[in-house]
């Protein structure tokens, strides 16, 4: 291809010995043309992120070219000088990051973050023409008042608003190439979407090439031209995105369509009647306080919230974050202590349990946490980690050993994996081990706080499925924490949608996606990324 | 733990402190055989020069053997380094760990109790209880283990904070285990790396005040130490400069080989460093 942008050829990157695999990537192979989206796709350690650093030579010290070619407008970027490479990152070719909070200077204030980008490629430029510049580029990304914004520091800024800061700091100097490695995957879905429209109105407006991160193709759906889906360091399938996604002519690719959460058929149904926890009026202010003089701040956790969970039955808690539902999972357990309130349990009041009963309640009541990496002690082999639970309650040794072995093996991860450490396993077979951590005591009760959000979307589809089995195989109720509505569809009986701490809606997950009570229940399931093409996908499917 | 020894072996920080401290133990060890009579005892002229009268590092004023005196002295040294810092770690993580995991009131009594200690300079307190408890070896090392806890209990402290937000020790909590163990077998085995390494200075720093308080007469009479050596030969350093010089550079090397071991120990439990 001739009008090609930037023109990938052949790459390879090798991993330091004793990686899991010799090479980061190999034989990879793609263009960018001019005024197009691409969208990288695949799962994590893919080498997707690697594919991009290669670009701009951001590669981690011990992973080495190998061979290929990298041509940017005709001149090759694996053999550019340091000054050259230099003038081009944030010049010619810029990039944005997952993680708004961590790629800007914490003590800077905004408006001076984006200009010193603009004064470094263009020493020229006077101050004042700087920070018109800024402003008129705070514009363009759609933050408010910019004048104001501008003299912010990060911190003050939501998500959402330091995305923009760092899109405006990535168009501050025309860039022809705009690399985005996972933009939005730290985002709530409502800030997902608005991030995913501004981007692609700007790059319609500049004329950008644009080469777009992501792991959801959902959000490929949404905003590609075309695809390239990576697997284990090599290109699997590329081409337009109507046709990769419409007929993708490889396994993997349709296993990565097929394994994207919440099409189907509603699988909710109506439970059991007898109602096994039951939550009135429960009320959370968080009050921080800088030192002894400072002003109070007042973040409302839960404002009277009120559900009963019924035996048998899942419900599912959707919001955003910062809305409150982590800390209702929190209250529940007694992690944290609600302001006032009841919350039942078989109708005994587990605010006022004291030591032991307290003790007796957690037994019938685990959780499974969201970070499969920070909920293992790293130090402990998954065996003691798992035992630890029946041996508290009277267990022996050896009949807590025999409880680990038995369940590691259900949730598939074979009796051997006792004497093995938490580091020697994968994200998705950490959170097994969490399972099987959580269901050793037999609990009637498991809470999952955002279980698999950290998770890749085909490894989120088994431990759902998981989850499912065991859910009917020992009768458990479920109360799931989440903030993706496609996963709350997949397993929910019943759905709370919260927002600020607030109950805005609570219906069975049928009758919530069908028709939609809360308009913020509409915004938060307009906003699911893909949801068209899903449902178009579905529509020809059923044909 | 194979790793651990791996990475502390693999640095050059590492094997030169542990030679230098193991040279250092070998003389505490050997003291009693190389030289068999006290090294209180004249055993030879006074002001004899190093290598004169067969005594290779000379004789003090009273023509005691500096080399004796420097042998058993690291036997005094290293036994209050190190019990003076078990005593410190005791106090400093045992209160780090109740402040640290219970927080609230019983934090806030704990670190203001920590903090009165902070306040007074550590080598006055020392000075003032060695004085007012007699000078013994016991009572040497319960004052520097009294006035090097504070650091120890601040940073345990931090560390336990930390640690015990983590979600596993939430985890632990929710499989109903005993507060003891949660805190004893999930909180301070993940907290404990810095807490080995700033331990492992203490002694260093446990042996400096030693030899302060032995130089200014404060230290036990019935035994040699470094410090007690450059205290008396200090006089006459114009004169005799090996009286204090060799003492000297028994402290120096020691404290040297203890601060090696103890960076090289902060590298090797950090497995983001001993890995790469």
């Amino acid at each position: 291809m001739t009008d090609a942008l930037l023109s990938i050829r052949d790459l390879a990157l090798d991993l330091p010995h004793g990686g899991d695999r010799a090479r980061a990537v190999d034989r990879v192979s793609f263009d960018i043309a001019a005024n197009e989206i691409v969208c990288l796709v695949g799962e994590s350690g893919s080498g997707k992120s690697m594919t991009a650093h290669a670009i701009l030579g951001l590669l981690p010290p011990k992973v080495t070219v190998a061979g290929g070619e990298i041509s940017f407008r005709g001149e090759n970027l694996l053999r550019v000088s340091n000054a050259q490479r230099r003038s081009l990152r944030g010049g010619a070719i810029s990039m944005i990051f997952q993680e708004p909070l961590t790629a800007l200077n914490p003590v800077m204030r905004v408006g001076d973050q984006v200009a010193e980008a603009i004064f470094t490629h263009d020493p020229s430029v006077a101050k004042v023409q700087g920070e018109e510049r800024v402003a008129t580029l705070f514009g363009q990304v759609g933050l408010p008042d910019p004048p104001s914004i501008a003299r912010a520091y990060p911190f003050q800024l939501s998500g959402g608003q330091r995305q923009r800061v760092m899109i405006a700091m990535a168009l501050a100097n025309n860039p022809s190439l705009l690399i985005a490695d996972e933009p939005t995957t730290a985002l709530d879905v409502t800030t997902q979407r608005q991030i995913l429209d501004l981007l692609k109105s700007l790059q319609r407006d500049r004329g950008m090439g644009v080469l777009f991160i992501t792991h959801d193709i959902g959000v490929v759906a949404d905003i590609a031209d075309r695809v390239v889906v990576l697997r284990e360091g090599q290109v699997v399938e590329q081409g337009p995105a109507q046709a990769v996604l419409g007929a993708p002519t490889e396994a993997y690719t349709r296993m990565l369509l097929d394994a994207v959460p919440g099409r189907g058929s509603i699988k909710g149904r109506h439970g059991g009647e007898a109602p096994l926890l039951e939550v009135r009026g429960l009320d959370k202010t968080f009050v921080t306080r800088q030192g002894l003089l400072g002003k109070e701040r007042r973040v409302v956790a839960a404002d009277g919230v009120s559900f009963t969970l019924n035996k048998g039955d899942t419900l599912a808690v959707v919001g955003e974050s910062g809305s409150g539902k982590s800390t209702l999972a929190r209250m529940v357990l007694r992690l944290i202590e609600s302001d006032s309130g009841d919350i039942l349990f078989k109708g005994a009041n587990v605010r006022n349990m004291a030591r032991e009963p307290l003790r007796q309640f957690r037994r019938r009541a685990q959780i499974v946490f969201q970070d499969p990496y920070a909920s293992l002690d790293p130090r402990l082999r998954v065996g003691e980690s798992i035992l630890r639970g029946p041996t508290s309650f009277g267990a022996t040794r050896a009949e807590g050993l025999a409880i680990a072995r038995r369940w590691l093996d259900r949730v598939g991860l074979g009796a051997t994996a006792i004497d093995r450490f938490p580091h020697e396993f994968s994200g998705g077979q950490r959170q097994r081990i969490c399972i099987a951590r959580a269901l050793a005591l037999a609990p009637e009760l498991l809470i999952a706080d955002e279980a698999v959000s950290a998770l890749d979307v085909s490894v989120q589809a088994q431990i759902l499925e998981l989850l499912g089995e065991l859910k009917s195989e020992f009768g458990l109720s479920m109360l799931f924490i989440t903030h993706d509505l496609r996963v709350a569809r997949e397993i929910a009986d019943r759905i709370i949608v919260m927002q600020r701490g607030r109950i805005v809606e609570q219906s069975a997950t049928a009758a919530l996606f069908d028709a939609p009570q809360a308009d913020y229940t509409r915004q938060l399931l307009d906003a699911v990324p893909g949801r068209s093409f899903f449902a178009a996908r579905l529509e020809s499917n059923n044909i | 733990m194979r790793d651990v020894i791996k990475a502390f072996f693999n640095r050059p920080t590492g094997w030169i402190g542990i030679t230098l401290l193991a040279l250092v133990c070998l003389m505490a060890v050997l003291a009693p055989v190389v030289y068999p009579t006290s090294p209180w005892e004249m055993t030879g002229p006074p002001f004899a020069r190093p290598g004169d009268a067969g005594m290779v590092l000379g004789a003090d004023t009273l023509g005691r053997d500096i080399a004796s005196g420097v042998m058993h002295g690291a036997r005094v040294s290293l036994l209050i380094g190190i019990a003076s810092t078990l005593a410190a770690l005791l106090i400093g993580v045992t209160l780090g760990c109740i402040a640290g995991y219970f927080g609230g009131w019983v934090d806030t009594v704990i670190v203001r109790f920590t903090e009165i200690f902070q306040t007074i300079p550590n080598f006055v307190l020392a000075i003032l209880l060695v004085a007012i408890l007699t000078p013994s070896i016991a009572t040497i090392i319960l004052a520097i283990g009294i006035v090097s806890w504070p650091p120890l209990a601040r940073l345990t402290r931090a560390q336990v904070m930390t640690v015990s937000t983590r979600e596993f020790v939430q985890a632990a909590r929710c499989q109903g285990q005993s507060t003891a163990s949660i805190v004893l077998r999930h909180v301070l085995p993940n907290a404990i790396s810095p807490i080995i390494v700033a331990g492992s200075l203490t002694v260093a720093t446990a042996i400096l005040i030693e030899a302060a308080l032995s130089f200014l007469g404060l230290g036990d009479p019935n035994f040699m130490s470094w410090g007690f050596m450059i205290g008396s030969g200090r006089t006459v350093i114009r004169q005799a400069w090996w009286m204090s010089v060799f003492p000297g550079l028994a402290i120096l090397l020691t404290v040297i080989a203890i601060n090696l071991v103890g960076e090289a120990l902060n590298d090797a439990l950090n497995p983001r460093i001993s890995r790469a």
